[in-house]
């Protein structure tokens, strides 16, 4: 599956742009690759189903990051490794806010948190049926 | 003549609480009532201000008596959770540090390492209530025969436990930036590569020792909030370090002036003494400590009137200059430009990171005010005041 680039291919054949948010391959081990993928509803589904065709498995991204509001002492280090901005400060306040639409699951925050107030979940969304 | 126009005693401001007619503000409220009616009026109707501070503060604590078994044990190691707690005091006291790590921690072999788990995190789960498990072990003597021991322990069961802090409550601390092309991870958190962020760890306006940067009112015997509950100053603390450079109204723009506190930690609670691990660098306690600012002259609220514009530290870099010793500013900087997010460093704008939670501070400053103004909380003169200039 190496020799070919599928990523190139998702963007020429289905006019879908990407965002690689995490990837690891390795050899003599199955390799991961988180994509952040948009473009039409249509071209979607058939850049998914040509991935499928080529022997990849997809996945919805099946885990999400949690905030949990009792842990959190607000102090700000997250907002130091948040690439997105999901984690940001409310001003004048000063609180922590996790937006977490603009969270990409990139998991910087949770060993980044002097607490461990962010937590990986499995979420329960579906993208593909 | 008198020195000053506005003069009070300790004595007759906790007359007030008593009869509940004291005057308290939270240091932020100060501000605006010294600018609006001067420092002589401010002085004459407010009697206490109160400040608040809640970060990690590493060189935290607990002296901790669990008690003699039958037969007694004369405990030469101990472990609570897996941490070990220092045990050259007498058979059955130990002190658990707040860095301290649980002792199989994997520490920084596959680095960023990070630390999840160490006496800080014990102090806290003490604080909750819950079982901790205790070892010790021993080589055994005529009047202490057991050599090895292992129990669960709860704040309730054990006769003392004491939380005791060396040094906390830096007056001014660091802003640290990382000048390498690597990110690296710090006590001051995560630093990105080329000045990527710039982090602070002060409460700034807030803060206890910058609102007495004198230490005109702080010192031995002072009565704080700490950790949840009541607590003391018992003496200035290590580095505690007063001949800095000031500002022309007397505010250090570095690190100075620090205290070591003590209080009964069976009062406290988990809420303000939090365990924290901090990537790459190792555990400690995040602490909740505030201090009531007796106004007995108009100089004292004068200086509890200062604001984020008036306080200034010290850009460093923490990538390569702090570790090789090397002491270096690269430019100075007031907390107001810091608590707006962003500061500007050779000309770009760089992210600023809070590492000290305003909001606890502030929840700090306020539940102090409500127990002085309730008549739960007394001002304690104290013996002698901090080591000035």
């Amino acid at each position: 599956m190496v020799q070919k680039p599928i990523v190139c291919y998702l963007v020429k054949d289905y006019d879908l742009t990407f965002n690689i948010l995490n990837a690891t391959v390795l050899p003599r081990k199955e390799g991961v690759m988180v994509l952040e993928l948009s473009g039409t509803r249509k071209n979607f589904k058939e850049g998914v189903q040509y991935l499928k065709t080529e022997g990849v498995q997809v996945q919805n991204a099946s885990q999400e990051v949690k905030h949990d509001n009792k842990k959190c002492t607000h102090c700000g280090a997250c907002t130091a490794v948040c690439p997105t901005g999901a984690l940001s400060i409310q001003r004048p306040e000063m609180n922590i806010i996790f937006d977490q639409k603009k969270c990409s699951i990139c998991e910087l925050c949770v060993p980044a948190c002097p607490p461990r107030a962010m937590e990986v979940r499995p979420t329960k969304n579906v993208f593909f049926e | 003549m008198k020195k000053y126009k506005i003069n009070k005693t300790y004595q007759e401001i906790n007359k007030k609480i008593k009869s509940g007619e004291v005057v308290v503000v939270t240091a932020e409220e100060v501000i605006d009532i010294v600018k609006q009616e001067g420092a002589v009026e401010a002085a004459r109707h407010v009697d206490v201000v109160t400040t608040g501070t809640f970060s990690p503060m590493c060189s935290s604590g607990a002296f901790i008596n669990f008690g003699q078994s039958v037969p007694g044990i004369r405990a030469s190691k101990v472990w609570l959770n897996k941490v070990p707690a220092y045990a050259g005091l007498a058979a059955v006291d130990c002190f658990i540090g707040a860095t301290e790590l649980c002792e199989d921690d994997p520490l920084n072999k596959v680095y960023p390492g990070e630390f999840k788990y160490g006496g800080g995190h014990v102090i806290q789960k003490l604080a909750a209530k819950k079982k901790v498990h205790l070892k010790a072990s021993s080589y055994g003597t005529s009047c202490y025969p057991t050599q090895m021991i292992e129990k669960d322990i709860t704040l309730r069961t054990i006769p003392n436990a004491v939380l005791c802090n060396p040094r906390n409550g830096y007056q001014n601390y660091n802003c640290a930036i990382n000048l390498t092309k690597k990110t690296v991870y710090t006590y001051m958190g995560t630093l990105k590569p080329k000045a990527g962020n710039a982090n602070y760890c002060s409460a700034g306006q807030l803060s206890p020792l910058l609102n007495d940067p004198y230490y005109k009112t702080i010192g031995l015997g002072t009565r704080i909030f700490l950790g949840g509950a009541t607590g003391y100053v018992t003496w200035h603390g290590t580095q505690h370090k007063p001949s800095v450079k000031r500002t022309k109204t007397g505010v250090p723009v570095s690190p100075a002036g620090t205290i070591c506190v003590m209080g009964d930690l069976k009062k406290m609670s988990p809420q303000w003494l939090v365990g924290v691990s901090l990537q790459g660098y190792g555990c400690s306690l995040a602490v909740g400590l505030g201090i009531p600012i007796p106004i007995l002259n108009e100089e004292i609220v004068k200086h509890t009137a200062v604001s984020d514009e008036e306080i200034f530290t010290q850009i460093v870099d923490y990538g390569y200059d702090y570790p090789n010793g090397i002491s270096k500013s690269y430019g100075q900087v007031s907390y107001a430009e810091l608590k707006s997010g962003s500061i500007k460093f050779k000309g770009e704008i760089v992210q600023a990171v809070p590492l000290s939670s305003l909001v606890k501070a502030r929840e700090i400053s306020e539940t102090l005010k409500n127990w002085i103004s309730k008549e739960k909380f007394t001002l304690c003169e104290p013996h002698f005041t901090l080591p000035n200039v």
